[in-house]
């Protein structure tokens, strides 16, 4: 029996427990698939009773996700799941509130509400898919969409420079940031469980696979020749190595300050000159370096960017009023209505 | 024998039933806070009163400017007073400007009280004037009273210290303190209450301003020129008062409705005008358990809501036109959720920003009709500014019970007015029943109370009663998704159903004067106390005219449609272009007559009266 399981005279939960039994209608092979299986294997390891988990969507494919599982879901209107969420959390801080949202939903018509999510620091765990394409209508351009990827709305490339959801993220003050990719599980796992136990916003972004309308976004990530020269995988503590052979490194050049890829054993370079990975740095600079690592020149960074604590939202609300309970009393309808200058007509 | 020659002496005032008086100035001058404590003093000598300020939408004009005046109007008398007055009989001015702005709604032979130190060239000039009014002979139809008021402070706060522009401040007190005397107020409490107001902040412009208020009572007192007014106390019903204004009324009326249904409010609200002061009042009220939260726009205002209905608290929102328009997705939301939550839209002219400080009654139709699909919500309308505190707590009422949004219209005039509350007993209030399920035996999230129709709320945390809904079509009794075409229109008519039936549950509409006859005068909202004043004044004269009023006008009362179809005819004054008249042709094809003013200001009680003579006219 699990020790963190708050309830010992029950058995743990089991992740049969968080299926609803919903038939899941993504297309056959979609990365989203993994999320949810992953999901669905975090879940009953967090010691955290089933009714205490609300899962709250806006509109697209990702945002199916609360239908399948067995805990308490909302699916919303496009882009508004997090603001939805915030309502929720502010008002029942005990609940465990996820978001599952896509590039198209948080970062295009939802941009606001997710800035301002990240900014507050509420509560909340959001899990962006991103498979840098509209699926649900049919495939057209996302913000994440790359330069010249031909889409319906953009039959003759991609013209609107993609953002950087993690780069967002971090500008938005982000307390937590950490991105994975579908189609490496155990990976997946760790960052869900990682965002589970964040205090305040965790925003993980998810390489997702769009079979359908963009095929093979993430291929060279995962290609089992390449992957390890193309994943730059974080641990913290860590120096920032990859390769096949663990060969290479980052490094700030010592000339221009900006990022550069070493190969160790090359002019004198030693794992010494590395970076290494700080993901409690109170300055967000280094995490803001790797979000904006993109291919070819660069790995791409696998792994939790950041995680500060910050005050959460909610329990500030929540102290605030536990304060102003104490200091004036509960209030009460006689209270309410006997406040104010008032007089009598007899 | 000598203490009767003593009183010779002094005049006797004159008795009055009621008078307007229109305070103006600067938007720095401090004539709201003037207007505000006449207010409070008459209600003190028990008369009944109603107010209405006047702001400009800019915060700080060019002092002097015609732009930058502010106003405040108040109506006090010894007899019911329905409204703040159609045109002021008294006229307190601080600077050209103000005198210019103001002039035209003066009623003929009115009085004015100007500051005459404001009329130096330099204002006359920012005003547009030529030469001085109060001296070149173009006031000669009013009784001008051109007074030094900022002397008068100067003399009265001489040696205190104060630099010249703290002075210069004062001069709004010397007003207030003239207007006292003038009308036959007690100065006593007001000095105390000066005195009180400034204590903590800083007891030196306490001592200022009490003396600067007291140089005005005396110069009223000894000079003769002025004259001097009672109005008695009106005949008002015992118990205790205070002012609110329709804004106040709301946030206290969401508030009790909390109570009342021993759930925490949530407000999510996004700052508009005349809105915002709700949010303002209910973030005051963390002892109370409210959460007031300001959103990043109005989307994520009502959204947050749905979030926080789904979590068991009392949701509400406040906005007004255009943040009602960016609001009418998350209300679909929803309608289709069938989850409680309150939306007050404060209106004001528009379309779009349109005159953002002033008042309207235009969004009656979008209010009804203003979602995409089959999407029916309960709408309500709060009549007077101490209403919206009742109409706050039927429309959390009818949210809770149906598991329905509700949307209550109030205006910019019910805002910002104030009139005397009876503050009711906490007994004399609704109950508010919530039964949150817990039962996971036989639950399903859509299957009903057989009679209401409302669906079970059951929120996050209650064991086995997980469930998943959202926007999509849902299966009739489970919830889930579900694309079968005859599932949804049997969803369609059941959600139109289920708030239809809600008439069944509200009072019918009360006809005051005689149940049938020539003409009933019907409105809805803030026009009420207009229609009440002209309807009074008409069968005062004998004139067979009744009235009533709809604070429900989605579903309409059952019984609206058999009053109407009494009457030969109906006249329905309305701050739109005939929004209710077509709403009534629709719903019960009765053709009504409309007295449509879109001048974003309130109704005057002399155009209904005119319109009602017009109508009785054999």
């Amino acid at each position: 029996m699990s020790d963190t399981n708050p309830t010992p005279n029950l058995p743990p939960l089991t992740r049969k427990e968080f299926e609803s039994g919903q038939s899941v209608r993504w297309c056959p092979g979609c990365g989203s698939f993994s999320v949810l299986a992953q999901v669905q294997k975090t879940l009953p390891t967090l010691g955290v009773p089933r009714e205490k988990f609300v899962f709250v969507s806006g509109i697209g494919c990702s945002s199916r996700f609360p239908y399948y599982l067995n805990t308490y879901g909302l699916h919303t209107i496009h882009g508004r799941a997090p603001a939805i969420a915030t309502g929720l959390k502010l008002t029942r801080p005990e609940l465990e509130v996820w978001v599952a949202t896509g590039d198209g939903d948080a970062l295009s018509i939802g941009g606001n509400h997710l800035i301002h999510a990240l900014r507050r620091n509420v509560g909340l765990k959001i899990i962006l898919f991103n498979n840098r394409i509209y699926g649900m209508t049919k495939g057209q351009s996302s913000p994440t969409s790359v330069l010249g990827q031909k889409t319906k709305s953009a039959p003759f490339g991609n013209i609107d420079l993609p953002l950087s959801p993690l780069s967002l993220a971090l500008g938005a003050e982000a307390t937590f940031v950490a991105r994975s990719i579908d189609a490496e599980p155990k990976h997946l796992g760790e960052m869900l469980e990682r965002v589970a136990r964040h205090r305040g916003t965790a925003l993980l972004e998810v390489f997702q696979n769009c079979v359908v309308f963009n095929d093979k976004a993430f291929g060279g990530l995962l290609d089992k020749d390449t992957k390890a020269d193309r994943q730059l995988v974080l641990e913290h503590g860590k120096p920032m190595l990859f390769g096949k052979e663990r060969s290479k490194g980052l490094r700030f050049s010592p000339r221009t300050f900006t990022p550069e890829v070493v190969e160790l054993g090359r002019d004198g370079i030693t794992e010494a000159a590395l970076l290494v990975h700080d993901e409690r740095a109170t300055s967000p600079g280094l995490a803001f370096m790797l979000a904006g690592l993109t291919p070819p020149d660069f790995p791409t960074p696998l792994g939790v960017l950041r995680a500060v604590e910050r005050p959460v939202y909610e329990q500030v609300v929540h102290e605030n009023e536990r304060i102003a309970v104490e200091t004036q009393g509960l209030g009460s309808l006689e209270s309410l209505l006997g406040a104010g200058e008032s007089w009598e007509v007899r | 024998m000598h203490h009767d020659q003593e009183r010779a002496a002094q005049q006797p005032p004159e008795h009055l039933e009621s008078v307007t008086i229109r305070f103006a100035g600067d938007s720095g001058d401090g004539m709201q806070l003037v207007g505000m404590e006449l207010a409070k003093a008459s209600a003190r000598q028990g008369n009944d009163l109603a107010t209405l300020p006047n702001y400009p939408a800019e915060i700080r004009a060019p002092a002097g400017s015609l732009s930058g005046v502010s106003g405040f109007q108040l109506q006090f008398g010894a007899r019911r007073v329905y409204t703040p007055g159609d045109k002021p009989e008294v006229l307190v001015v601080m600077s050209p400007a103000a005198l210019k702005v103001n002039l035209g709604e003066l009623r003929p032979a009115g009085m004015i009280i100007a500051n005459r130190d404001g009329f130096s060239d330099r204002a006359l000039g920012l005003a547009g004037y030529s030469s001085n009014p109060l001296t070149d002979g173009s006031l000669a139809g009013y009784a001008v009273h051109a007074i030094d008021l900022g002397t008068l402070a100067e003399t009265a706060l001489d040696g205190l210290g104060l630099a010249h522009k703290e002075v210069a401040r004062c001069k709004n007190y010397v007003a207030l303190g003239l207007l006292f005397r003038m009308y036959d107020r007690a100065p006593e409490p007001e000095l105390a209450s000066i005195r009180a107001r400034f204590a903590k902040k800083n007891p030196l412009f306490g001592e200022a301003n009490a003396r600067a208020f007291r140089a005005g009572f005396d110069y009223a007192e000894n000079t003769e020129t002025l004259p001097r007014y009672h109005v008695p106390p009106a005949s008002i019903r015992p118990g205790r008062y205070r002012h609110v204004t329709g804004n106040q009324a709301t946030a206290l009326g969401l508030t009790a409705a909390a109570h009342l249904a021993g759930l925490r409010l949530y407000l999510g609200s996004y700052p508009i005008s005349p809105a915002t002061e709700i949010l303002h009042e209910l973030a005051l009220l963390r002892q109370h358990r409210v959460i007031a939260f300001q959103t990043e726009d109005e989307i994520a205002a009502v959204t947050s809501c749905i979030g926080a209905s789904f979590g068991g608290a009392l949701a509400a929102t406040n906005t007004s036109g255009p943040g009602l328009a960016l609001m009418s997705e998350g209300l679909s939301l929803a309608v289709m959720l069938e989850l409680p939550l309150v939306v007050v839209d404060v209106q004001r002219g528009g379309p779009s920003t349109g005159l953002p400080t002033k008042t309207e009654q235009a969004d009656l139709l979008f209010a009804v009709h203003g979602r995409h699909a089959e999407s029916p919500l309960p709408v309500l309308a709060a009549a007077t500014p101490a209403d919206c505190f009742e109409m706050t707590i039927e429309a959390s009422r009818i949210a809770l019970k149906y598991m329905t949004p509700v949307l209550l219209l109030t205006d910019g005039f019910l805002a910002l007015s104030a009139e005397p509350w009876r503050i009711p007993e906490p007994a004399e209030l609704p109950r508010l029943k919530v039964s949150l399920r817990t039962d996971p035996k036989g639950f399903a999230p859509y299957l009903r109370d057989p009679k209401t129709l409302a669906r079970p709320w059951a929120v996050p945390g209650t064991p086995g009663l997980e469930h998943r809904i959202g926007g999509l079509e849902k299966d009739f009794v489970t919830g889930a998704i579900s694309y079968d075409p005859v599932n949804h229109e049997r969803m369609v008519e059941v959600r139109a159903r289920k708030i239809a039936g809600i008439a069944d549950d509200i009072a019918p509409l009360e006809v005051q004067g005689k149940p049938e006859g020539e003409l009933l005068v019907l409105g809805w909202g803030s026009t009420y106390g207009a229609i009440c004043a002209a309807v009074g004044a008409a069968r005062a004269a004998g004139k067979r005219v009744s009235q009533a009023h709809l604070r429900h006008l989605n579903p309409l009362p059952r019984n609206t449609g058999e009053v109407l179809r009494r009457f030969r005819r109906v006249l329905v004054p309305e701050n739109n272009a005939g929004q209710l008249g077509r709403l009534l042709r629709e719903e019960l094809l009765v053709d009504t007559v409309g007295l449509d003013v879109v001048q974003a200001r309130p109704l005057k009680v002399g155009e209904i009266a005119e319109k009602i003579e017009e109508l009785l006219q054999p």
